[in-house]
């Protein structure tokens, strides 16, 4: 079933959906896959599985670091491949995943796409790939019948939404703030008023991210978004407390 | 250049989303700019008025003697303001940055020749500058970061991955996604986005102008060859750009060799199995990769040619051929500086010294009646630790114990 569809089978049941992002191989895969089954246990609805790259733009200290970890440990694109397979095999929810464009390009555009659907895998997010760099992704992820995850930034003008609205798929990411992931966004007025215009802008469900970390993040979106992102919180989580805090944390969201 | 910022296959824009907005703008005002001969004019009037433009074209008759084939020729990029031609670049997108009005500047930089000539263009047009520099480099490169500091830029080390400038890069993306609004960053080579490459290499075009101008006079035709070292490659392209249409005028590019191409330890993009296209830091081209797309760790005695990516424009010429590239090992380099110091006087920064090393590798089975140009892209007085410690100079190395002896007791 496509992802689109999905999302909206569960939101008939749910005011809002959470989705959580895990770096592949960081601190390890054991690790991960325990992270994984406390994440779905305790209702989470989408995960996204990064695949480790030495040069993660995008990202804030905490998943820059797993990245660097993750690679140090030897970590390989046909491990996540691998990985993501026996996970979309386990577990009910969707998976997406993220990485950068260079991991996508060097392996093939075309053998990635077919892989990733192969094993059950239904989008991608890739930062650094806007809709017109991805002419050729976004007509080959089409073929395959998955999404490629379009991005929404509060610099974004109402004209660049909707053209991005054109190519979209799934969902929309929205951004919460100028900056990279892991810092704390604020849900104030200009953030309302940016999230009224992502509304405005596409019919998609809409996920919000970046700097999203406690159950009053999650409440200050309920009826605004469709889906929380959590990111570098259960990274660093795992890092202070260990993979069993996973599951008590993400019950506590809701 | 088509309108997605490709130059054949490589190049393009593949950036976050969060700057989609801050690169149109960038591109407007640059096509403005390039349009309006009053810009270069201000250009050029700001260049010679506070840099040192036009820059020399020297005869080089002892080197030429020493290798008996062709007149060598040495354009004298070490002799602008801040002793590199990083300077160029800066002072045009300081006009630049005055146009569009924001109000500071973040930078990169792996020598610190580039660092050093924003904090120089901050403090004159009255910026806030911050640089990011690879922890390894701020060891390698410490007169720099004196300088920076003192011109009133915070310079902050960046400890990730292998400490040097592709990291430099990623730190400041990470800080030009967060301050978007106000910053505006001056890229020092000609890679990154769409428009970055053309437009340094644009800014970079006035040293071919002016060396095609002064071998004219001197030499009364053009050149058989020029040479170039390729970090990431502006002072090439800004020194061959002006040939490219030339017939008949080879171009060389002359990357860092390091330990030797079978060593794994060298920064060879364009000539070394090692690399292949991709794309990273917003750009594709040939990259020193693994088979997994992971960027791979570079090394070259030069902190300014260590570099894991090349100019997409560079990529482009070495695709169809226009430009011809080779490689000199660190020890290579530093024959040829010692050379070049002891026969002309001049001290060419390590950078430089590549493209020397290329050029005397081949000048004498050139004819005596032909010229070629080596671009000294910068002075190597910033590399005065570097080229001590190599050298293995024993009154230096008493000279820095005494030093650190002073300032332990203190
Ligand atoms: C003196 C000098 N030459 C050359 C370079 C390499 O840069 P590019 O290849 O862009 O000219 C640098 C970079 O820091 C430099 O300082």
């Amino acid at each position: 079933m496509k992802l689109e569809q999905q999302l909206r089978n569960k939101l008939k049941e749910k005011d809002i959906l959470l989705m959580t992002h895990i770096v592949l191989g960081y601190p390890s895969l054991d690790v991960n896959r325990e992270i994984i089954r406390q994440m779905v246990g305790n209702g989470v609805d989408c995960i996204e599985m990064q695949i480790p790259f030495s040069e993660p733009m995008a990202d804030g200290p905490v998943i820059l670091k797993a990245n660097q970890d993750a690679l140090a440990t030897g970590t390989k694109v046909e491990d996540c491949f691998q990985f993501a397979a026996e996970m979309a095999r386990t577990h009910e929810i969707p998976f997406l995943f993220m990485t950068y464009y260079n991991i996508i390009f060097k392996y093939g555009e075309e053998a990635f796409i077919k892989r990733a659907a192969e094993i059950g895998i239904h989008g991608f997010i890739i930062p650094d790939l806007p809709p017109e760099m991805g002419k050729t992704f976004l007509a080959l992820a089409d073929k395959y019948n998955l999404a490629l995850i379009l991005i929404y930034a509060p610099t974004s003008t109402d004209a660049r939404m909707e053209e991005l609205d054109r190519h979209a798929n799934g969902f929309i990411y929205c951004v919460a703030r100028r900056g990279v992931t892991g810092k704390k966004s604020a849900f104030d007025h200009d953030f309302d008023n940016y999230l009224a215009r992502c509304r405005a802008a596409t019919q998609l469900p809409l996920a919000v991210g970046f700097g999203i970390q406690s159950k009053e993040d999650i409440d200050a979106l309920r009826g605004k978004a469709d889906m929380a992102v959590i990111g570098s919180r259960t990274i660093q989580l795992v890092e202070t407390e260990g993979a069993e805090a996973v599951g008590p944390f993400i019950a506590g969201l809701r | 250049m088509d309108s997605n910022g490709f130059f054949g296959n490589w190049g393009g824009a593949y950036i976050p989303e969060v700057l989609h907005q801050t690169f149109q703008e960038l591109k407007k005002e640059y096509d403005r700019c390039r349009k309006d001969p009053a810009f270069w004019q201000e250009y050029l009037t700001l260049m010679s008025t506070y840099s040192c433009r036009p820059t020399p074209l020297t005869y080089a008759e002892n080197l030429t003697r020493h290798f008996g084939g062709a007149q060598i020729y040495i354009k004298r990029e070490d002799l602008n303001h801040t002793g590199a031609h990083k300077a160029n670049n800066v002072m045009g997108q300081g006009l630049l940055v005055k146009r569009m009005g924001k109000k500071r500047v973040i930078a990169e930089t792996g020598a610190g020749q580039h660092g050093m000539a924003t904090a120089t263009m901050a403090a004159k047009f009255g910026l806030d500058c911050t640089i990011y520099m690879g922890e390894e480099d701020v060891m390698r490169q410490r007169p720099n970061v004196f300088w920076m500091e003192k011109m009133g830029a915070t310079v902050v080390p960046v400890t990730d991955g292998s400490r040097t400038l592709k990291d430099a890069i990623n730190e400041a993306f990470r800080d030009w996604v967060t301050n978007v609004d106000d910053t505006h960053y001056v890229f020092g080579t000609a890679c990154g986005p769409a428009p970055f490459p053309e437009m340094v290499a644009w800014f970079q075009s006035i040293i071919g102008i002016e060396a095609a101008e002064q071998i004219i006079q001197y030499h009364h035709k053009m050149p058989k060859r020029v040479y170039a070292c390729v970090g990431g490659g502006s002072n090439a392209m800004g020194i061959f750009k002006r040939f490219l249409d030339e017939d008949g005028i080879e171009l060389v590019g002359v990357e860092a060799g390091g330990h030797g191409a079978e060593s794994g330890a060298h920064a060879i993009r364009l000539s070394s199995p090692d690399a292949s296209p991709g794309v990273a830091q917003g750009y594709k081209t040939m990259f020193l990769q693994d088979d997994d797309g992971q960027m791979k760790l570079t090394h070259s005695v030069a902190a300014g040619l260590d570099y894991v990516g090349v100019s997409p424009i560079l990529s482009d010429h070495w695709e169809n051929k226009r430009v011809r590239f080779e490689s000199a090992t660190d020890t290579e380099v530093m024959q040829a500086l010692d050379l070049t110091m002891r026969l002309e006087g001049i001290i060419p920064a390590l950078e430089s010294s590549h493209a020397f090393a290329g050029a005397f590798r081949e000048v004498g089975q050139l004819s005596k009646d032909d010229a070629i140009i080596i671009n000294q892209s910068g002075r190597g007085d910033k590399d005065i630790f570097t080229i001590a410690h190599a050298f293995e100079d024993p009154s230096w190395k008493k000279f820095i114990i005494d030093r650190g002896r002073e300032y332990s007791n203190s």
